[in-house]
């Protein structure tokens, strides 16, 4: 192997390659994958000089370190978290030059969930259906890493930018998600509907990139039977037997059998990927159809 | 034939059977391929077509109510054919609701044309029509079901294209490859392919 690579010296609790995902095969039951929080994956990416669909790595709550082989300039954003150079402190969301050999490291986020990391050249692992990145619902795409893992890099396209701060995101300390009541809302109560709409709910901690699950008031059916299976969007609100929803993210399925009550707004998504589990969640809708 | 909007980009056109969502489909591929539609995603499923990624759903939606919608193209392309054995453990039980023999399960498989009408839970994992009778689906899943296992589940068969947990009935197995992403096309079962079992002798 060449000297553009990247060691992973501490994966962390679920680092995975993202970039911005395979759109486009749905009708396969091909996800479309993807970095769940796009905008700070975008950012690092041209921190960094590169093109905004390179790959960068996601980490999950506790961040990761990784030791690249040759120098190169990274940055870390996404999730506020402490970023370190062999042990000194390095900037959070500015170009770092990073020597050959040094341990760059990716601290537990201080608030969110995930941060993205973007190496110059980016992170050059063999495409699958012309996406790099780790699909956990279908397995397509590199597997998470694990300790020890080499990233092949690509070659640095561009210079890096000259930034003195950029924008902090605010990980919601509650997370308003606005919604369109639709496609199946006519198999939910009146009541449900008032519910989803006005009372609290909190993200579970069993929300993944599959989806971001909820606790709160169960939302009651007012049709029984089954729904044949059918094709489900980002951000599709499904509603599972437990009357419990779960906003669908970038790895949900293609096709699914429980009705979808509504769709969130998709500039609301990000915010979804960095929200922790007990942040309120609050379901607010933009349009009624009917 | 109605159309529920989806978000602001989506739109959920649901028909009154699963012929007619594969006739709507080939009629929205051909309006696709001549430019007049522009859509990033079009799903088939079992009753709709999911069309997501459209500039102007309602625009869409009001045109769509004038279509005429020819039925299923007959297309005169090759079969898939996807050897099978039949020895899946599901097969007694299959059996005994259809209220026939074993070798009769296989018969009726094996006799069937097939059409891939949607895909979805896997990659390459293709919902087949054609099957002449229902069979439920097992009480219980399999937490794995391993890859090629031939299965009924509803009115569908299918060929589950890697190991994964699953409740369809298994009747056969099959060395072949349904999705190889290294491959073009990836996936051997896209909607619309027709496909035929054929038996071979259990190894």
């Amino acid at each position: 192997m060449t000297d553009r690579a990247l060691a992973v010296v501490r994966a962390g609790a679920l680092t995975t390659v993202q970039d911005q995902g395979r759109p486009g095969h749905a009708h396969l039951g091909v996800p479309r994958s993807g970095a769940l929080d796009a905008p700070a994956a975008t950012l690092v990416n041209r921190l960094v000089g590169n093109p905004t669909e390179a790959a960068v790595l996601e980490t999950t709550l506790n961040g990761c370190s990784v030791r690249p082989r040759s120098t190169v300039t990274m940055a870390v954003a996404g999730a506020p978290c402490p970023v370190t150079v062999d042990g000194r402190p390095a900037p959070w969301g500015a170009p770092v030059r990073v020597p050959g050999g040094a341990l760059l490291d990716i601290g537990a986020a201080r608030s969110g969930v995930r941060s993205y990391l973007a190496v110059s050249g980016g992170v050059a692992v063999e495409p699958v259906l012309g996406s790099r990145s780790t699909d956990l619902l279908s397995g397509l795409g590199p597997p998470p890493l694990t300790d020890g893992t080499v990233l092949p890099l690509g070659r640095p396209s561009g210079a890096h930018a000259r930034v003195d701060v950029v924008p902090h995101p605010a990980p919601p300390s509650e997370l308003v998600l606005r919604v369109t009541l639709g496609p199946r809302e006519d198999w939910f109560t009146d009541a449900a509907l008032g519910i989803l709409t006005t009372r609290p709910y909190a993200v579970s901690s069993a929300s993944n990139r599959i989806g971001l699950r909820t606790e709160g008031p169960a939302l009651e059916r007012s049709r029984a039977g089954e729904l044949p299976s059918e094709g489900m969007v980002l951000g599709a609100v499904q509603v599972p037997p437990d009357g419990r929803p779960v906003v669908f993210l970038a790895d949900h399925p293609t096709t699914g059998g429980y009705p979808v009550i509504a769709v969130v707004h998709p500039a609301d998504l990000p915010g979804a990927a960095q929200a922790t589990p007990g942040t309120p969640v609050r379901f607010v809708a933009v349009r009624h159809r009917r | 034939m109605r159309a529920l909007p989806v978000g602001d980009r989506a739109l959920l056109i649901e028909v009154a059977t699963g012929e007619e969502a594969e006739a709507l489909h080939a009629e929205l591929l051909r309006r696709r391929a001549t430019g007049e539609l522009s859509v990033a995603e079009m799903v088939p499923a079992a009753r709709t077509v999911l069309l997501d990624g459209l500039d102007a759903p309602s625009r869409l939606a009001e045109r769509l109510a004038s279509w005429e919608i020819p039925p299923v193209p007959r297309r005169a392309e090759d079969v898939v054919e996807i050897p099978v054995r039949y020895d899946g453990p599901d097969l007694p039980d299959v059996a005994a609701h259809w209220g026939v023999d074993e070798a009769e399960v296989a018969r009726i498989h094996a006799a069937a044309e097939f059409r891939v009408a949607f895909c979805g839970f896997a990659p390459g994992f293709g919902y087949l029509t054609g099957l002449p009778r229902e069979v439920p689906r097992r009480a219980t899943p399999r937490t794995a079901v391993p890859a090629g296992s031939v299965a009924l589940a509803g009115p569908y068969t299918g060929v589950y294209p890697r190991s994964s947990p699953g409740g369809w009935q298994l009747i056969g197995t099959t060395d072949t490859v349904l999705w190889d992403h290294a491959r073009v096309p990836a996936a051997l079962l896209a909607p619309g392919t027709r496909v035929r079992f054929t038996p071979v002798a259990a190894a």
